[in-house]
């Protein structure tokens, strides 16, 4: 325990119109997100008032507790587990604000409303907030804001911080700032709003964020393109991009992905195909219909075995559909799941699909690729299972060996989950011992007393990758 | 008590539990989890806990106790997982678990060895039930408690329910139920009928109407007289030995009649019935029989509707809403037919309710274990009836029947809204009564 008697007692009389949990039950529940690891946090505090929060965060900043902001923990890298005890915050519950500013083009919510709800909002008004992570209709922006979420329309669109012009945040230290504002163009000071998108709850708590959006566009289309090697999938990926058009989405499944949705489900996937490529267009109507053209010609010239455009809306929806099927098809085979999301420049995806199969191969695992392959953020999903200690060691030298990979071919560690508790033994790979330092500096400097979710990002001494 | 982890494991279906990646996907899904704004009530809290006891890190089983107790068992979080969880076993077999080291108190053993080993199981104990219940109607006892104050004195808030149960039927007409009924015109199925133990002692009327309706579609109809409660009340309590003796009287009921399908009118027991052959797949001697119960077991949308439908009159502009019962959407998978048939009515207007999928909170006995927290749950359902501006809410379930007319009459709608179950909204459109 962290928290003695006498300071749960002052956080009650601080959280006045929200709770303080403190039952093991609840203790349990909050111990644990989409990654790897159960760590008790010793209270959880629920509270929709920012001021609550403020006083709160001083109370921490004074007695040394550590605290862990948290969304609806959908989490793939252990951004909000509470790896040294003390107070898990469930932002989950600040849902109370999502403005649509037609006339700024920008929307203002609170840290707890659902990504989807965003979506829908932006959509009734014919706008459009594009980061779309695949946990959209159940992760909460705060948490896409911390972690600085991707999805497939990363391609076109960019990510969560491609689309933050202002921030409301509690520094560590209590105190409530803001940061950016609500005009696209902003260049006063150093730009706060980017350093604290994507810091993983490791700078403060973000209470309410300005999002940026776009116009609708006016139409889709879907094209799914069969290929007898994953290379030549790659080298397709590249061509396309390197042709002009820019895909709204460019999707990947290999072979043990299509056949785990065959078996789980038949979809009328090719079995023998070893990828098949997905691609949305979006845009003017008669654009896209001449880039629907120009992608097939393109795909036959490097060895596609087929092209299929869907015919009607049913269509379109079946072969979205299949894509969706794989995360519960491939763990039909075995019950855990590693999600990687090491990503690559995108001309390197060939290279990087060659490197993924010898690791296969290497470490005798079952690994999987899909995933959003235009912006060179291919997942390699590892299927293994975690009672089998012998096979989770293998598994834990294929994933150092992928993040090596990515990060020879000009890549980095991570594309949309972030780092988290599972990738901080890696940092210094990607940044170098100085790079490192001066991100560790700069945390030092906003949070002195490191009590804003400790243990995160930045590695122990001698901190490995364990999975079991 | 010392217990192995391996036997704790085995017991707990701890082995179930991997196959949860705790994505979160179900939170959005769980009417608990909206209700009660904590991760200890959704399933995949609820699954943690499970885990965090096969893995040795909760030892006083206590903890699980109120979270998996406020759990509906609506199952709607299967539907939304990714990886198939296999939820209703895990809450299932840590019920039994729970309730096999629980030491009730001795009024709440009694009453609970009393409901679910005599009353709902007995043909007898549910008649008398019945019957009592038409007696205090028709005697003007009704009148005298509800004038008397007496009812807000009732454990269980027994006095909200009173108000909303059905007009039992009499004992004259209770006897009117043949055994056997010739289809009208060609027989296309031979089916024997479900009868149930509370839909037979409060709403046999439905009961009668639905054995008409299937007449009327086409079926040669049978009543088994020696079958009994289906279980699944027992079963979320967690009595397994008790919901398995009750199915095995069942099998072996209907085994004697060789018929197309076994059809039942209410989403709660179909579903029981549908997992016969899970709940004995561990009996060698049953297994295949269950499997066989199971196979033939349907409800009776799929039946009216494989049969063709049926002959309905116009209805003039009526507009009409379907909450649908929790265990026949998500445990049987039974969605279009309710729908379909609905849709047959001629004139009406059908307007789906939003987050139809959400439980009504009825959910068994939990309206009236769980009082409280089953009323938050109809609060938001009824948000989203009142909005449909529907005359007419059509269930599929006794206890959303219930749930729903109570939550009209909470919502002071009762002279505008009607709640009626799916058979006797079909039955009123063709002309049966």
């Amino acid at each position: 325990m962290v928290l003695n008697r006498k300071q749960i007692e002052e956080i009650r009389t601080i959280i006045k119109s929200g709770q303080v949990l403190t039952e093991e039950s609840d203790r349990y529940s909050y111990s644990f997100d989409a990654s790897f690891g159960t760590y008790l946090p010793d209270a959880v505090v629920q509270t929709k008032s920012v001021d609550e929060l403020i006083a709160l965060v001083k109370l921490a900043n004074r007695e040394l507790i550590p605290i862990y902001p948290r969304g609806q923990s959908t989490s793939l890298s252990g951004g909000p587990l509470p790896v040294q005890g003390g107070i898990v915050l469930d932002l989950s519950v600040m849902n109370d604000i999502l403005e649509i500013d037609e006339e700024d083009l920008v929307a203002i919510v609170s840290p707890g409303v659902l990504t989807s709800a965003i979506h829908k909002a932006a959509e009734e008004k014919g706008l459009f907030y594009p980061p779309d992570p695949s946990s959209s209709h159940v992760s909460t922006i705060g948490g896409n804001l911390a972690e600085n979420s991707g999805g497939p329309r990363g391609l076109k669109y960019g990510v969560t911080k491609d689309y933050v012009i202002g921030l409301e945040v509690i520094t560590p230290e209590g105190e409530l700032i803001r940061t950016g504002g609500r005009t696209v163009k902003n260049v006063t000071g150093y730009d706060l709003t980017k350093l604290i998108v994507g810091s993983e709850g490791t700078l403060g708590i973000i209470t309410r964020a300005i999002l940026r959006l776009l116009p609708k566009p006016p139409a889709s289309e879907t094209v799914m393109i069969t290929f007898d090697s994953l290379v030549d999938a790659g080298r397709a990926i590249s061509r396309i991009l390197s042709s002009g058009i820019l895909p709204a989405k460019m999707e990947l499944m290999d072979q043990a992905s299509i056949v785990a949705v065959e078996n789980y489900e038949p979809s009328n996937l090719p079995v023998d195909a070893e990828a098949i490529i997905l691609l949305e267009l979006d845009g003017h109507p008669m654009a896209i219909k001449d880039e629907v053209e120009k992608v097939a010609a393109l795909c036959e010239a490097v060895g596609a075995r087929n092209v299929r455009i869907p015919k009607n809306a049913a269509e379109k929806a079946d072969i979205w559909r299949a894509r969706k099927l794989v995360s519960p098809a491939i763990v039909r085979i075995k019950p855990t799941k590693i999600s990687e999301d090491a990503t690559v420049p995108r001309s390197k995806i060939p290279d990087m699909c060659a490197r993924l199969q010898e690791i296969r191969k290497k470490y005798n695992i079952h690994l999987v690729v899909f995933g959003h392959a235009g912006d060179g953020n291919l997942h390699p999903n590892i299927i293994a299972d975690k009672r089998d200690k012998e096979e989770m060691h293998r598994v834990e030298q294929a994933v150092a060996e992928i993040f090596a990979a990515a990060l020879e071919l000009g890549g980095t560690l991570s594309g949309e989950h972030g780092i988290g508790t599972m990738k901080a033994p890696f940092m210094e790979m990607e940044l170098g011992a100085v790079g490192l330092d001066m991100m560790k500096r700069i945390k030092q400097v906003w949070d002195p007393n490191n009590i804003m979710n400790p243990g995160k990002i930045f590695p122990e001494p001698g901190q490995k990758l364990e999975l079991t | 008590m010392k217990e192995s982890l391996e036997a704790l494991r085995a017991e707990f279906a701890y082995e179930k539990t991997n196959s949860c990646v705790q994505c979160g996907y179900c939170l959005p899904v769980c009417p608990t989890y909206a209700s009660m704004g904590k991760e200890t009530h959704s399933p995949r809290g609820r699954i943690n806990l499970v885990k965090m006891v096969g893995e040795g890190r909760i030892t006083d089983l206590s903890v699980l106790e109120e979270p998996l107790d406020l759990c509906l068992g609506c199952r709607n979080c299967e539907t939304a997982c990714p990886t198939g969880v296999e939820y209703g076993v895990i809450l299932e077999a840590a019920r039994a678990a729970l309730v096999r080291r629980k030491t009730f108190s001795a009024p709440v053993r009694m009453l609970r060895n009393t409901m679910f080993t005599k009353v709902f199981p007995s043909k007898k104990m549910m008649k008398l039930a019945g019957n009592a219940l038409w007696l205090y109607e028709k005697t003007g006892l009704q009148t005298a408690i509800r004038k008397s104050g007496l009812l807000n004195k009732l454990p269980y808030h027994m006095g909200a329910f009173e108000a909303i149960t059905p007009g039992a039927a009499s004992p004259a007409e209770r006897k009117q139920m043949p055994q056997r009924i010739q289809a009208k015109g060609q027989a296309k199925y031979t089916v024997a009928f479900f009868t149930g133990c509370i839909m037979d002692a409060m709403f046999q009327r439905i009961n009668r109407l639905s054995v008409q309706l299937l007449a009327a579609a086409g079926c040669n109809v049978v009543i088994v007289s020696e079958q009994t409660c289906c279980g699944a009340l027992q079963a979320h309590a967690g009595e397994m030995a008790e919901a398995r003796k009750l199915a095995k009287r069942n099998i072996a009921a209907f085994e004697k009649e060789e018929v197309d399908f076994i059809v039942n009118n209410a989403g709660g027991c179909g579903a029981a019935l549908y997992e016969y052959a899970h709940l004995l797949a561990d009996e060698p001697e049953w297994s295949k029989r269950a499997q066989a119960f199971t196979e033939k077991s349907r409800d009776i949308s799929q039946v009216l509707a494989v049969c063709g439908g049926l002959h309905l009159q116009p209805r003039s502009g009526e507009r009409v809403t379907y909450q649908p019962s929790c265990h026949l959407t998500n445990v049987q998978r039974v969605t279009r037919e309710p729908l379909e048939l609905i849709r047959s009515v001629p004139g009406i207007e059908f307007i789906e309710m939003g987050q139809a999928h959400m439980c009504c909170g009825s959910a068994g006995i939990y309206n009236l274990v769980h009082y409280e927290q089953s009323m938050d749950i109809l609060d938001e359902k009824m948000k989203y009836t009142k909005a449909t501006k529907a005359d007419v809410v059509i269930t599929t379930n006794p206890g959303c029947l219930l749930q729903m007319k109570m939550g009209i009459g909470r919502e002071g709608q009762a002279t505008s809204i009607r709640a009626v179950h799916l058979v006797e909204y079909l039955a009123e459109a063709a002309g049966i009564s």
